[in-house]
């Protein structure tokens, strides 16, 4: 909004964000006995015209993240600039108009899209709450969108039960598109569709990201299509960001092990490669946010724990080249594809 | 791998039917597929694919009206199942094929102790008595790396975590030796560093005990990983059959490369663009005469759309439903060209809103 910002090409930046969830008693009182740290102190910037992607596993914090920067949960603490204005300060109607600037397009297409309004009013009703168009030319604004999105204008007065979920998928981003935002938060966008619908949404976003000029905060537990569709990607642990990278950085030299351990894991659709890979398999489960770990978070399930692991916290550090890791070790972290594709990749 | 001639078990022509409101729905359609002692064969498709159909009308799971095995047999050990009665069934399930689903809480009784929900199966089965059974629960549990087993029998589900979860349900699953293990998406609902570990003890129990695993998944890379050979279904039917390392080397039918190329792969180069398979997924309740993958297919000539292609085979143990020979390079160069026409289109749309926008 203000002129003070535009030369500002970070276009998000959040620092020491917390989401703390309180964890009341049964009892009359209600106490709090404890709180959940969904969120833990994050610190990170999402540059104008990128794609940051986000990735962790259930539980891990990285849904509400996304919903503390939109102030659909009220953030703990800590501070969100969009456009050097602080959202967590502002509220009403000013938090209402800064809305506009930044949507979101959620994971399940089935749940998220009103069973009793037409595929029409879905999309146009953002349109008239921020009067952006009025009377016919609100159908006309939908018609386009429609369009943009890959539908037939003509399903204008369809309702959503009639559409498949790729389809329905296509009408929430029509919806975030109407008020023509500058920020994008995708949470788990095509991880409820078939693999075969799945490409054609994300070819559609990339398509959106370069015509609109678009930012987009990914977030998915899906490493393969964040790291497709991002420039940047960021690994969330317990609340806690352990890495954040370039995407080709990461992928090829992950120096935090929760990075690295991920990444093994993940299947490689190819007889080859899968049969004689080294995977690095962790042990045990993801501990509960509601009583973590001392030290660094990770230290329960880590293959390169040591005893300093157990008591001091690591700090998020730099280490050039905008890789950020977290971890004591993280030097020591060895890369985990094989060689000939980190070639291709390094680059 | 084959002890005998006769394979461990042998669908042929498998038809499964739904009574909908709105019509018949075949939900499997004339699927024929072997599966030999100790082989893991994998069955691949999207959702409504029938690839679960399929599995449960092997256990003759398939709930009764409204669905009904309407023709085919299912050979086991030379057996055909479809003749079997109920009580006949349940000395089969759970002792010589068993099966595991893909969402662990639903499958175990919440109200149950871990211990009762496994020892029924082994006292039923496998003639123990109830400290028998305990002893053998305890030991299965520990087989799939669940620590102090003796204890955990007494939780219940809720006290598991998801992975945990599975765990017990593979537990199950293995406890009466069967030679046959039907899992239906394992892995689909757990994490990817829990899903490694699953995989993981799957294979490793796969060779300990030899049985032959039905692996059911949409996951092409879990499919790369965890079997010998590979089924693909689509609209019901089975398109494509071959060895994995030829599904993955030489795919012959567009479907399954579409597949192929829609998935993005975590070690491929910077900024490929996938190219997906166009249009929608079937409508099950259409009964057209014609190739089901038609409408999407890229290859599409005039006979496709009055001929259901029959799976035939293109080569040596490979078998793909598909009337032309239409190989992968030439499915993802026009593929591309396809993919530039959208992009085209597109930009003309986005144009024309722009231009609109302007003179508004």
């Amino acid at each position: 909004m203000q002129a003070q910002a535009a030369a500002n090409d970070n276009l998000v930046d959040i620092k020491d964000l917390k989401m703390h969830f309180p964890v009341k008693s049964n009892g009359l009182l209600r106490r709090t006995i404890g709180a959940v740290k969904a969120v833990d102190g994050l610190s990170f910037t999402v540059k104008r015209g990128e794609t940051l992607g986000l990735v962790g596993e259930s539980g891990c914090g990285k849904s509400t993240t996304g919903r503390a920067i939109l102030q659909l949960h009220r953030p703990t603490s800590g501070s969100v600039l969009f456009d050097g204005q602080d959202l967590t300060k502002i509220k009403g109607e000013e938090l209402r108009r800064m809305r506009r600037k930044v949507q979101i397009i959620f994971q399940d297409p089935y749940a998220s899209l009103n069973p009793r309004m037409t595929v029409g009013d879905i999309i146009g009703e953002p349109i008239r709450v921020h009067k952006l168009r009025s009377g016919k030319d609100v159908r006309i604004r939908v018609e386009e969108l429609l369009k943009v999105v890959g539908l037939n204008p003509y399903f204008i007065n369809r309702y959503p039960h009639e559409f498949s979920g790729g389809q329905r998928q296509r009408i929430g981003i029509a919806r975030a598109l109407a008020v023509e935002p500058d920020f994008i938060i995708c949470d788990e966008p095509v991880s409820a569709l078939d693999v075969s619908i799945q490409a054609q949404i994300i070819n559609l976003l990339q398509d959106l990201q370069n015509e609109f000029n678009l930012t987009y905060l990914f977030i998915a537990h899906n490493l393969s299509v964040v790291k497709h569709i991002s420039d940047r990607v960021a690994v969330m642990y317990l609340g806690k960001m352990v890495e954040l990278a370039p995407a080709a950085q990461l992928y090829v030299h992950p120096m935090h092990p929760y990075t690295q351990a991920l990444l093994s894991a993940v299947p490689i659709p190819d007889p080859e490669i899968e049969k004689t890979r080294q995977r690095i398999i962790l042990q045990g489960d993801v501990p509960s946010p509601l009583n973590p770990p001392s030290g660094c978070y990770f230290h329960t399930r880590c293959p390169l724990v040591i005893d300093k692991c157990r008591v001091e916290e690591p700090p998020f550090t730099d280490y050039g080249h905008g890789h950020f890791a977290a971890c004591w070790r993280a030097t020591e972290v060895t890369p985990i594809l094989s060689e000939p594709i980190q070639q291709e990749t390094a680059v | 791998m084959a002890k005998e001639n006769t394979p461990l078990l042998d669908v042929r022509n498998l038809q499964v039917q739904f009574k909908t409101q709105d019509g018949i729905i075949n939900a499997v359609n004339n699927v024929s597929f072997t599966v030999n002692r100790g082989e893991t064969l994998g069955i691949v498709g999207e959702s409504g694919s029938g690839k679960s159909v399929t599995s449960l009308a092997i256990m003759r799971l398939i709930p009764a009206p409204p669905g009904k095995i309407a023709g085919g047999q299912i050979l086991f050990d030379g057996e055909d199942l479809v003749d079997y009665s109920e009580a006949e069934m349940r000395k089969i399930r759970g002792n010589r094929i068993s099966m595991i689903f893909q969402d662990p809480m639903t499958s175990l009784n919440p109200v149950l102790r871990i211990g009762r929900q496994m020892t029924e199966s082994l006292q039923l089965h496998m003639n123990m008595n109830a400290k028998q059974a305990r002893d053998r629960a305890a030991e299965l549990l520990a087989m799939v790396g669940i620590p102090a087993p003796d204890k955990r029998l007494d939780d219940y589900p809720h006290q598991f975590s998801g992975g945990m979860r599975q765990r017990v349900m593979i537990a199950m699953g293995l406890s009466c030796n069967p030679e046959l293990l039907i899992a239906d998406e394992p892995t689909t609902a757990l994490d990817v560093t829990i899903q490694a570990q699953i995989l993981e003890l799957l294979n490793r129990l796969k060779d300990e005990t030899g049985t032959a695993i039905i692996f059911i998944t949409h996951d092409l890379g879990v499919v790369a990983g965890m079997t010998d050979r590979v089924m693909v279904m689509y609209a019901g039917r089975a398109v494509e059959q071959t060895s994995t390392q030829q599904l993955y080397d030489n795919p012959r039918m567009p479907y399954t490369m579409g597949l192929l190329d829609s998935i993005p792969r975590l070690d491929e180069g910077k900024g490929e663009r996938l190219t997906p398979i166009r249009g929608l997924p079937p409508d099950m309740l259409e009964k057209a005469e014609r190739c089901p993958f038609a409408p999407r297919c890229d290859f599409v000539q005039e006979v496709c759309w009055t001929t259901i292609p029959p799976l035939r085979s293109v080569e040596p143990n490979h078998q793909a439903a598909c009337l032309f020979d239409i190989t992968h390079e030439q499915r993802q160069s026009a593929a591309s060209k396809k993919a530039a026409e959208e992009a085209a289109a597109l930009e003309s749309a986005l144009e024309s809103v722009i231009a609109e926008e302007h003179s508004a």
